[in-house]
């Protein structure tokens, strides 16, 4: 393509004099990527980073009509049913997110059964940690912008979560909706949160996290490790592996465009405090599991306390999944190893069959 | 970033090698998803310029109760999404004209006792009968549109 613009030119010299271009090249070419039969889990960390990309760019372009506070449903409906390719951007922006979570997921399931956040990885999991956990945010405020009803219910049930922590939890719970009920003040905190507090926290963590996978290269899952290391076959990140990626990215774009012209995002009608919540009210399908072990506790205890034991489990849960790589270190013995396997399938199994019970209870 | 894809030998008259049939492909591909990306994005960000132009294809504009202008003043006024400025002269005549400056396009203003139309940014004037640009750095004269006085109403049309 730029014939004149290879290594050793002038017009090469030229910009690497300046920008120093040889490092450069030599950072993105350090990392190999190892090649074997489960190499295809290597791919999600990128996919997730491509639906994250697509939100950037289709959250800029819906700031271009959305207006928060008290215009907030009739600005949605604008750039639904009036502006043209509205409902495309609006509906890509959803199913992208939804893409996002999943692959986030997939990837996080995928780097928990390699083993890949055993040493020198263990920042790279707590990092990925704090991006899902500020991805499940991002959903969960960009889910109240449109401010339909259903929208509405979301925030007000999902607000009781902060709110039932003792002592401190009704003053946050305020402060995230700006007043004792879900409304304009909301919907515009919301959106300053959805919209700049986040992606401000996300990019550099983000950036970080790259970093991170690039200096230490990609992690050998441990079957793989017991292969003769002459034997083990890779190739080199920059450019063979990029290209693959390169072609998975296309592969989920085309996913995400077939999803939202398909099934474009539906919207309801304008939020009303005081209307009855819709029938078969649920959460979308991420934040599923942790309704239904609600729910599930709710039933086995009475009251409040059913609550507080269930978010107490969910909580101790995720504090031991973050600290996973302490226990299960690189020195770990084989007994060690295999309790970490089987709290991942534990961690598994739970999730996704809350979130089965949870649609199957509708 | 290149990728040396193995080149087969010279496939005899037609010159197309395997590696620059794949390049071309290739670039096809780019080229038609973006312009599947690029034409939605710039159809969607172009929207509030289509409603504008379908707004301001109006030839007639009925101005209500404009009748009763007192002499030597005038009204502004929308033809389509244009600024527009209707005056009552002393001797009893209607003008209406375009009030948009045609040097750098700020909006004009009526200046009774100078008989002229002024525009504050850079000191251009304009005859106020007829729209001509008399001094100053614009170019060319107003947009002079026709009146008719009907009762109730002041009806502006296109000359």
């Amino acid at each position: 393509m730029v014939g004149s613009f290879k290594p050793g030119s002038r017009l090469y010299d030229w910009f690497n004099d300046r920008l120093g271009l040889d490092e450069l090249m030599a950072f993105a070419q350090h990392k190999t990527v190892p090649v074997h039969r489960h190499a295809f889990w290597y791919y999600w960390g990128g996919i997730s980073l491509f639906c994250f990309l697509v939100q950037l760019f289709t959250g800029v372009l819906l700031l271009v009509y959305y207006r928060p506070g008290p215009e907030a449903h009739e600005s949605v409906r604008q750039i639904t049913y009036d502006i043209h390719f509205g409902w495309l951007i609006r509906s890509v922006h959803n199913w992208s997110a939804n893409g996002f979570l999943l692959s986030v997921f997939v990837h996080m399931f995928s780097v928990y059964f390699m083993k890949a956040y055993q040493k020198p990885r263990e920042f790279g999991w707590w990092s990925g940690m704090a991006l899902l956990m500020l991805g499940l945010l991002f959903g969960f405020s960009g889910y109240l912008l449109p401010m339909d009803d259903l929208a509405f219910f979301a925030t007000k049930v999902g607000l009781e979560i902060p709110n039932s922590v003792p002592a401190v939890g009704p003053t946050i719970a305020s402060l995230f909706r700006g007043g004792p009920e879900v409304g304009e003040q909301t919907v515009q905190r919301f959106f300053a949160l959805h919209a700049v507090v986040l992606p401000l926290l996300y990019l550099p963590l983000l950036f970080g996290h790259l970093w991170l996978v690039q200096k230490h290269g990609m992690s050998v899952p441990p079957s793989e490790e017991k292969v003769a290391p002459e034997k083990r076959k890779t190739i080199p990140f920059f450019p063979n592996f990029l290209l693959k990626d390169l072609a998975m990215w296309l592969i989920a774009m085309n996913v995400i465009a077939l999803m939202a012209s398909l099934f474009p995002w539906q919207m309801g009608k304008p939020a009303d405090p005081l209307a009855p919540a819709p029938p078969g009210i649920h959460p979308e399908w991420y934040f599923m599991s942790p309704f239904q072990l609600l729910k599930i506790m709710g039933n086995l205890m009475p009251g409040a306390l059913g609550e507080g034991v269930g978010m107490g489990l969910f909580t101790l849960g995720l504090a031991l999944w973050c600290l996973i790589p302490l226990y299960d270190t690189k020195n770990a013995t084989g007994r060690r190893a295999r309790n970490a396997t089987y709290f991942g399938l534990l961690a598994l199994g739970i999730y996704l069959g809350t979130t089965i019970w949870g649609y199957i209870g509708l | 970033m290149s990728v040396e894809l193995p080149v087969a030998e010279d496939e005899g008259e037609s010159g197309l090698t395997r590696g620059s049939f794949v390049k071309v492909a290739i670039g096809g591909m780019c080229l038609g998803y973006a312009g599947i990306i690029g034409y939605p994005i710039y159809r969607y960000l172009n929207s509030p310029v289509e409603k504008s132009a379908a707004l301001a294809a109006v030839s007639e504009v009925a101005l209500k109760d404009a009748d009763k202008l007192p002499k030597g003043s005038a009204m502004m006024f929308r033809f389509g999404t244009r600024p527009s400025m209707l005056i009552h002269h002393k001797d009893d005549t209607w003008v209406a004209l375009d009030a948009v400056c045609t040097h750098l396009g700020c909006t004009v203003q009526y200046k009774p006792e100078e008989e002229k139309i002024v525009c504050a940014c850079h000191g251009g004037k304009y005859d106020a009968k007829t729209g001509d640009n008399v001094s100053g750095p614009p170019p060319k004269p107003l947009t002079k549109f026709v009146t008719k006085m009907t009762p109730g109403m002041v009806v502006v049309t296109r000359a």
